[in-house]
């Protein structure tokens, strides 16, 4: 196994899971907010919440539909380019990959032919169920891979034997010390990601002089989503950060470029630096002092791990972490002045108008998908050498193939998956620019009430007036 | 109790569901060059829209049952045949996205779309087939790791699985399309039914010729006493139920033709189950070899156990909610 070959693998499993995961964490938000909306139209009988349903739900499918056939390359990955790890901690990251598929997927799959398909197959009762299902099937999902994913960051409840992992207690396993923070950190980011993508979908048609009440209940929606779980989001990942200092100081300590403890003095928080692995420190470093211990430590005084303190081939590459981190939390902060800037709008109720901020709003919508991106590379880059954490190798856990099928496989994949979801991500952009209508339930083929519902539907002008009329697009 | 049968039952079971539910949807795309137009090509894909994905998932089971109740299997055949089966999954990319995308696209692109369901069915049936004749044929084993080459999957007898899972799925397909269309299209699926199914006819032979000539082993487990009487049924089975179809076919029955066809399936399935049985890395890792620690396999089994009843119970729910014929136009969300 060259070093080459070993280096194609990791980036072949970097470019794919990282392409899959957009997906996954889209639906699971937008599953969610489907039930919320289908939920509301129930309630109210409002039917800008069945426009919105019938508009969403089109980005959902898409969605889904891309998240499921990337992720089918997942499920097989773990054998194809990665035999070792499967062969030692298989025992492990098996079971709770087969109750992902179990309780997850197949209730994802299920259900979501009726929630796609099933308006005028069932009542609205069951239609409402089938979207649950799915919902609740996508944060069932991300329970059991997290709980996976972070067994392999903490390890605990195992044994090993003749080099392989025994597990010994499931429960330890599945609640390993960073699967709480873990799970909590990555469900508000996909709702996060959703909610920014969705107020940049109706900042996108305000701009464009496209003012409805389908898209400007979705900027509502989205925004207070935003200004409600940005925060604690904050103060989720300073106690996820928290739990990785204790678990896996080496992954901190590379994040924060932090080279050396001198005697007496704090951990400085270095802002802006170039760390240098080869010459083990930082290049222009700009640090504010002290402020280290104090977001770290919650202390004046007490240091945290540097470095120079592990093995030089213990640490994790910290020119990529220390810069990976820096975007997601800087793309947070961002996150939260957007919710701000909105909560003040909306008491000035400028909030549908204001044109910088529209442009702020559609320029944030890939914000989250962005920080998701950069903060899995944080905590997977900041995870190696190991792939499970002080027992595995990466090294070691590579299938041994040459350096010529792995660039055959990593070449293939990078076409394929820049063409067909490149193609996917214009269809989602194409939808999002012709936005919601008023009257979406009604328009061409997907009718989704009974039939002998239509009419009515149909002739309650209170909430579409443009439906049947030809004056469309000129509501409000 | 013996967890490693267990589990070696539960993983046969579930890609025995992958073979016959992903096979007629694959199927049908297998079967697009055979209708150009548009509304035929809505309807044949409309008849699995709501249920491919369902169908898929299957084949995920099957990955990480294997996964979880015998790692070392997982490992040593998925990289054997690591090739094989990215490239399944590959096309498996492009028939799926296909499902959305065709109903995006505008009219000057959706012939790409139709394309890529078209090629991407074609590619990911030859190479799943490909994978099973090169599983077959055994797995070069050293310190529990393969040990032999990136090409070794590619010979004239998997290149011929290959063909012969293309036809089998294409037989599904039709068969699932005169069981829920109707009119001129069903009438073309008749014609095609029956040529196809003399085609798999003819590919079940000679499969059936070629395993025992191909492996003394496998030979030994038909043509001996007492496993010759034992094991007699089958192939006459086969013979019976490819009787039964072709004459469902001429009397143009609507259901029992995708019945048989599934028969016709699973008994394949079992006669390729029978030559390999109880090896799980053919041609010699027993399935209690490649066993995982009894705690992996008891924790997954205990889901197993109560989950898949349930899984069976929506799935044919949701099989309810969709059945009768499709009727053209009819609506997509």
């Amino acid at each position: 196994m060259s070093e080459l070959a070993l280096t194609l693998s990791r980036i072949q499993f970097g470019f794919t899971i990282s392409f899959h995961i957009v997906f996954p964490a889209i639906t699971i938000g937008l599953a969610s907010y489907l039930a919320v909306l289908e939920a509301s139209w129930l309630k109210t009988r409002q039917t800008v919440y069945l426009d919105l349903y019938h508009f969403w739900v089109k980005l959902f499918s898409l969605c889904f539909g891309m998240g499921v056939v990337s992720g089918l390359v997942m499920a097989y990955q773990f054998g194809t380019n990665w035999s070792g790890f499967s062969n030692v901690a298989g025992s492990v990251t098996g079971p709770l990959l087969a109750y992902e598929v179990l309780t997850a997927f197949f209730l994802e799959a299920g259900f979501l032919g009726v929630m796609l398909f099933g308006w005028n197959k069932v009542g609205p009762g069951l239609h409402f169920t089938a979207t649950l299902m799915v919902a609740i099937g996508t944060l069932v999902s991300a329970t059991w891979i997290l709980a996976s994913n972070s067994w392999m960051q903490t390890p605990q409840g195992f044994e090993l034997v003749n080099g392989k992992v025994i597990p010994v207690d499931w429960l330890k396993i599945i609640f390993n010390p960073s699967f709480p923070y873990r799970l909590l950190h990555m469900v508000i980011a996909a709702y996060l990601a959703t909610a920014l993508f969705v107020s940049a979908a109706a900042a996108w048609q305000l701009l464009r002089g496209k003012d409805n009440a389908a898209v400007r209940k979705m900027m509502s929606m989205g925004l207070w989503l935003i200004l409600l779980i940005a925060p604690l989001q904050v103060v989720i990942g300073d106690m996820h950060g928290l739990n990785t200092l204790q678990h896996q100081p080496a992954k901190i300590a590379a994040i924060e470029g932090h080279w050396e403890n001198r005697a007496n003095e704090p951990t400085p928080l270095i802002l802006m630096a170039w760390p240098d692995m080869a010459r083990e420190k930082n290049h222009f470093a700009l640090e504010i002092p002290v402020l280290g211990s104090l977001i770290l430590r919650h202390s004046l005084t007490e240091q945290i791990p540097a470095l120079k303190e592990f093995p030089a081939d213990e640490r994790p590459n910290a020119t990529i972490v220390f810069w990976t981190f820096r975007i997601m939390v800087g793309l947070g902060l961002l996150m939260i002045l957007l919710a701000v800037t909105s909560l003040w709008l909306r008491y000035k109720n400028q909030l549908y108008q204001h044109k910088a901020f529209l442009r702020f709003a559609v320029a944030m919508g890939p914000a989250g998908v962005i920080a998701i991106l950069a903060g899995w590379f944080t905590t997977e880059i900041g995870r190696q050498p190991w792939v499970v954490y002080g027992v595995l190798r990466t090294a070691d856990a590579v299938t041994p193939h040459t350096t010529s099928e792995v660039a055959v496989t990593l070449t293939l994949f990078v076409l394929i998956y820049l063409a067909v979801f490149g193609m996917g991500t214009m269809y989602v952009l194409r939808l999002i620019n012709t936005g919601p209508k008023t009257g979406e339930a009604l328009q061409g083929d997907a009718i989704s009430i009974n039939p002998s519902d239509v009419d009515e539907f149909a002739l309650a002008p209170e909430f579409h007036p443009d439906a049947k009329t030809p004056s469309a697009g000129k509501d409000q | 109790m013996d967890l490693s049968l267990v589990w070696a039952i539960i993983i046969l079971f579930g890609i025995m569901m992958y073979i016959i539910m992903d096979g007629f949807d694959l199927g049908i795309g297998i079967l697009y060059p055979f209708f150009q137009e548009k509304d035929d090509r809505d309807l044949m894909m409309n008849t699995v829209a709501p249920i491919w994905d369902g169908n898929e998932t299957w084949l995920v089971l099957g990955g990480a049952g294997l996964l979880a109740a015998f790692p070392l299997a997982y490992s040593v055949i998925l990289s054997a045949l690591s090739l094989p089966l990215l490239f399944m999954l590959m096309a498996l990319i492009f028939r799926g996205v296909a499902f959305e995308f065709r109903f995006r696209a505008t009219d000057t692109e959706r012939h790409f779309w139709d394309k890529a369901f078209l090629g991407g069915s074609i590619a990911a049936t030859f190479f799943q087939g490909i994978t099973l004749g090169a599983y077959l044929q055994g797995i070069k084993m050293a310190n529990q790791a393969y040990a032999g080459g990136p090409l070794d999957w590619i010979s004239p007898f998997s290149l011929f699985t290959g063909l012969g899972l293309l036809v089998t799925y294409a037989l599904l397909g039709s068969t699932w399309l005169i069981f829920k269309t109707t009119g001129e299209l069903q009438a073309t699926c008749y014609k095609l039914s029956q040529r196809i199914s003399i085609v798999l006819f003819a590919i079940i032979i000679i499969i059936s010729i070629w395993t025992p000539l191909m492996d003394s082993r496998i030979a030994e487990r038909w043509f001996t006493l007492p496993n010759l009487l034992w094991l007699s049924p089958v192939p006459l089975l086969v013979a019976l139920v490819f009787y039964k179809l072709q004459a469902a076919l001429k009397a143009k029955a609507e259901t029992s033709p995708f019945i048989y066809t599934l028969c016709l399936v699973l008994l394949g399935y079992a006669g390729l189950g029978i030559s390999i049985w109880p090896n799980i890395i053919p041609p010699e890792m027993t399935i209690q070899a490649a066993a995982a620690p009894p705690q992996s396999q008891a924790f997954a089994l205990v889901g197993a156990v109560i989950i898949i009843p349930i899984i069976l119970i929506y799935t044919a729910w949701g099989y309810y909610v969709f059945r009768g014929k499709v009727k053209p136009g009819e609506a997509y969300h």
